[in-house]
């Protein structure tokens, strides 16, 4: 079972139907418990990186996540969700992330933000993620992102005024700065290649 | 590798069907909206929009519904626009499938609604809506209501720069001038509204030719949106973008 972690608004439906398309079984969920039991917990995330992070404190999704990454348990963290990861974000007035990876999330330097639309990317030579769908483009919206490799990890490219992080693969937790679930048939790939490993 | 520029069908809908007119008047039945949505995700469409046209609570129901079909079976973004009024009805689209939402009569008559729904779901949820005309405002560019019919006596230079200001994600220029007449994109509006737009803006009215399509791009448009010549199967959004890829330009194939 797969779940997605419901800490408020936005559209779940989507990643919902698309996580459901492998076949596997999928639960929007804030609960504990389901989201500790699940194959695979995907965080997702619209909005403003504080918004965000004050909404998943409210269900006490930090707790979850962390006991996930203690569990070495999967975990897929999409846009804001990705963001979240990091230590810090400089959205708005700012705000600390989970830190489980080190660096911050800052304004991408490009002349017209958002960066919306469809965007090619450069994975890892080694990534696992993006089998298949090297060379294809995925949907992205978003105007900050984190900028620095992350250590003992695949790091994904992309170049929007200049470059970010994509995507990340690190141990059991891998994270998309786009949307697979709005990112058509590629986006579908994607998310088989991350489900086959669950 | 740069961000490829999209092309938008917009689905305009009314009664659960999909219609569509010249000037937004004379409507002709265009559809079924899930299908038509379908199909130009299986053609190449880089996301798709609805424009709720309907004028009844009861329509307003049945086009919640469509977009809650449409988003679960095309994994592509979806923008809904008309009649949203209120925060409220910005989160029951978002959590009926909708990722984005346009704006337009509400936010004029009280701009705040901008900053209230960049506020609670992010600027890059928000689609700024203008349907501009040429009228005796500073810019030339006037913004009107229902559908063109309409002056406001706002200058559209002035209430695009207010609302990035306030916190609108992107700009979907309709020129009520091209709307409808295939005789090509507001050239003139695009490079004027470039000029001072620091976010993406979306050309819409007046789609016509394989070539206007092009022209729009190279007029500073980062998205192109067009309703009658795809619904009509004028162009097929493959042949525009196979059309755009040999111009130079940078297409999701």
């Amino acid at each position: 079972m797969i779940a997605i972690l419901d800490y408020g608004s936005g559209n779940l439906r989507s990643a919902e139907r698309a996580f459901a398309l492998t076949g596997h079984e999928v639960l929007v969920t804030s609960d504990p418990q389901m989201c500790a039991q699940a194959d695979g917990l995907v965080v997702p995330g619209v909005g403003a990186f504080s918004a965000c992070m004050q909404q998943l404190l409210e269900i006490s999704g930090e707790d979850i996540i962390a006991a996930r990454v203690q569990a070495k348990k999967p975990i897929f963290g999409i846009c804001v969700g990705m963001q979240i990861l990091f230590t810090h974000g400089l959205e708005k007035d700012g705000a600390n992330g989970l830190g489980i990876f080190a660096g911050e999330v800052s304004q991408i330097a490009a002349p017209i933000l958002p960066h919306i639309g469809w965007n090619t990317v450069r994975p890892d030579s080694e990534s696992r993620l993006f089998h298949g769908v090297e060379e294809s483009a995925f949907y992205f919206v978003h105007s900050y992102a984190a900028k620095n490799a992350v250590p003992e990890s695949f790091n994904t490219y992309c170049n929007y005024g200049e470059d970010f992080l994509a995507a990340v693969e690190h141990e059991n937790i891998v994270a998309t700065q786009f949307h697979p679930e709005k990112s058509g048939a590629a986006g579908a790939r994607l998310i088989r290649n991350w489900t086959e490993t669950l | 590798m740069t961000l490829a520029k999209r092309i938008i069908p917009c689905l305009d809908v009314s009664g659960g069907r999909v219609v569509k007119g010249v000037n937004f008047v004379n409507l002709v039945d265009a559809g079924d909206p899930v299908e038509l949505a379908q199909r130009y995700g299986e053609e190449g469409a880089d996301e798709l929009t609805f424009l709720d046209i309907s004028a009844s609570v009861e329509d307003r129901k049945t086009t919640i519904d469509i977009v809650r079909k449409t988003a679960e079976q095309v994994f592509i973004p979806l923008t809904v626009g008309g009649g949203i009024r209120s925060v409220d009805d910005v989160n029951v689209l978002l959590r009926n499938g909708a990722d984005k939402i346009s704006i337009n009569t509400a936010a004029i008559a009280r701009p705040q609604l901008i900053n209230e729904i960049a506020d609670r779901f992010g600027n890059q949820v928000l689609v700024l809506s203008v349907d501009a005309r040429r009228g005796r405002t500073p810019s030339g560019f006037e913004v009107t209501t229902h559908g063109g019919r309409q002056g406001t006596e706002l200058d559209a230079l002035a209430w695009i720069e207010d609302a990035i200001e306030r916190g609108v994600g992107e700009i979907l220029l309709n020129s009520m001038d091209a709307d409808g007449t295939r005789a090509g994109y507001d050239l003139e509006m695009i490079r004027t509204v470039r000029a001072i737009a620091s976010v993406p803006i979306i050309a819409s009215g007046g789609a016509g030719a394989i070539e206007d399509f092009a022209s729009a791009l190279g007029a500073g448009a980062d998205a192109l949106l067009a309703a009658s010549i795809f619904h009509f199967g004028i162009h097929r959004i493959s042949d525009v973008k196979r059309f755009l890829a040999q111009q130079g330009y940078q297409v999701r194939q």
